[in-house]
């Protein structure tokens, strides 16, 4: 039997570097350390593997060669006059940079997962700035974790025993010495665990964040209640945020998903801004999957903007909204999508998948998904950080290497060398054209 | 029959997190996105009890769950569905500009639906 020691789980955001997996016979046996998602993933990721390279024919998928499968896909892109290249936050670093490439070449858009979770986040940056730092500075330093609209238990299970609330840091010895605060309109497992919960009626963040601003420049709020809170107590939060030594904010998709979405973000940037007139605050994303947090980093060292870019036009273009997957299928704009790792049919609105299964759609996969299942073509491909190895970025933008802990099955390979192969092909495509 | 008019929210749970990771086709990932957590007054007010299926009708589309009473619902009018194809079916797909659709807060009636089965996702995915 071989041990792994720190191993990054491939799941969720958190990036957890210290899991211990065990190996017997290229199985992986056991995964210690790791919480429920990550210990399902290191047992079960080999249970339900897409067997071979397919293509539809006739309405069925058929088992081929990958080479077949390439030269389709290579066809279907360079044909297409705006194609869609979505998805790349289960997979490297490495990996996002061939898809730009690709992008590049066929003259699409690339867009990732960040469109329909954190989207909103990223625009309040542009709009506002961040205060941000890293979660190991969170561990040692903070005294106030406010949790809004996200449920930290439930979407980052070690997130509160790692890096936040019962984390034991060189200055905070868990959660004796930090308060939470959980804002939110359900009582979530995060909000049952915190030492205060707030409350608000749902779709009104946006107010409740500007009466809290509000009260923090101890201005009057000229109302008994914001968001179903009484004013008193939203001066007493003010006062609990103003007076922490280090505090931070923690959003989910809570406040990006409801009405107001960015503008909430823009509300929630903003009162870190003011906060750190009267202490240290910083703020900081949830993000969801593991390398979601990546595909932004790498995409915006390679083309200057984070997702949803337009490579179309021979330079850089980005205009959420507009260059947004959701808005480009709804208006009907694009011709052909290549999926890599995501499951958009699981996770859009019927109205855009159907269209988005209209067009030409090409999945490279490791294992089944809704998406995989309506494909015109299927390529297998190995998963990250358990079979190949590579880079994947923290929810605080830290750079962590994934391993490879078993071989891969011999039909398959990484995205990267997926998204190469498909590269060579388009390149000798265009050139015969 | 009558419904009752709520509010629907989509969400990540941990057993969808770990849904999804034993595998897209399991009979784990599946019982964790078909169901619709309700709080325990609008359970009793629909006159039916915890487990029964119900059926949610917002002005995109209607899907048919299995009703589960939750504490985290600490007041009626709301219910909360796992990020998934059956939450899907009642989200609009405009993004005002955002990019984003809206995927909680969208206004929904909820009913009774004893008799009528969920259905499975190779069926929903058929309908698309
Ligand atoms: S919290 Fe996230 S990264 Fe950590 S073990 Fe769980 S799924 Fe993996």
């Amino acid at each position: 039997m071989e041990i792994f020691q720190d191993v990054v789980c491939p799941v969720c955001g958190c990036l957890c570097d210290d899991i211990e997996v065990s190996v017997e016979n290229n199985k992986i046996v056991k995964a210690r350390n790791a919480c429920a998602m990550g210990t399902t993933k290191f047992l079960n990721y080999n249970n339900d593997r897409i067997p071979s390279p397919m293509i539809k024919n006739n309405g069925v998928q058929k088992p081929v060669s990958l080479e077949e499968c390439i030269e389709k896909t290579a066809e279907i892109l360079v044909k297409a006059k705006y194609p869609l290249i979505y998805g790349l936050s289960l997979s490297s670093v490495e990996s996002v940079k061939v898809a730009i490439e690709l992008t590049e070449e066929v003259g699409g858009v690339l867009d990732n997962q960040t469109s329909v979770c954190h989207g909103p986040g990223v625009q309040g940056i542009h709009d506002i700035g961040e205060s941000t730092g890293s979660l190991g500075e969170i561990r040692h330093r903070a005294d106030l974790i406010i949790a809004w609209g996200a449920n930290l238990q439930e979407a980052h299970p070690r997130h509160m025993e790692r890096y936040s609330y019962t984390s034991k840091g060189r200055y905070r010895n868990g959660k004796e010495d930090r308060n939470l605060i959980v804002i939110d309109v359900r009582e979530t497992l995060t909000a049952k665990a915190a030492d205060k919960f707030i409350q608000i009626e749902q779709g009104k963040d946006f107010e409740f964040i500007n009466a809290l601003r509000t009260a923090l420049r101890l201005e009057q709020i000229q109302k008994d209640k914001v968001a179903g809170v009484p004013v008193e107590e939203i001066e007493k939060l003010a006062e609990v945020l103003r007076s922490c030594e280090f505090g931070v904010i923690f959003f989910g998709q809570g406040v990006t998903q409801v009405n107001g979405k960015g503008r909430n973000i823009d509300g929630l940037f903003s009162l870190t801004r003011d906060l750190n007139s009267w202490t240290k605050f910083l703020i900081m994303p949830a993000r969801g999957h593991f390398n979601v947090a990546g595909v932004n980093q790498v995409a915006t060292w390679q083309t200057g903007f984070p997702y949803a870019i337009d490579l179309s036009r021979g330079y850089p273009w980005y205009n959420p909204g507009e260059t947004t997957i959701i808005d480009i299928i709804r208006r009907g704009e694009s011709d052909a999508t290549l999926v890599v790792g995501s499951d958009p049919i699981a996770h859009f609105p019927p109205a855009i998948s159907k269209r988005l299964i209209n067009t030409p759609l090409i999945s490279i996969d490791p294992a089944h998904s809704m998406t995989t299942m309506v494909s015109d073509v299927v390529i297998p491909s190995s998963f990250a950080g358990i079979e190949y190895e590579g880079l994947a970025y923290r929810m605080d933008g830290l750079c962590l290497p994934l391993k490879k802990l078993v071989k891969e099955p011999d039909n398959t390979m990484s995205d990267e060398k997926v998204l190469k192969m498909i590269l060579a092909k388009v390149r000798e495509l265009k050139k015969v054209n | 029959m009558t419904g009752i008019k709520v509010k629907v929210l989509s969400g990540r749970t941990l057993r969808q997190g770990v849904g999804k990771e034993a595998g897209k086709n399991s009979e784990r990932y599946r019982t964790s996105v078909s169901i619709c957590e309700m709080n325990s007054e609008d359970i009793t007010s629909l006159s039916i009890k915890a487990g029964e299926n119900v059926k949610v009708t917002s002005a995109h589309g209607s899907v048919v769950l299995k009703s589960v009473s939750s504490n985290q619902l600490t007041k009626p009018g709301m219910i909360f569905i796992p990020y998934g194809l059956y939450a899907n079916q009642l989200f609009n797909e405009t993004t005002g500009g955002s990019g984003m659709p809206t995927f909680k807060g969208e206004p929904a009636v909820v009913e009774s639906a004893i008799e009528e089965p969920v259905k499975t996702l190779e069926e929903l995915i058929t309908e698309i």
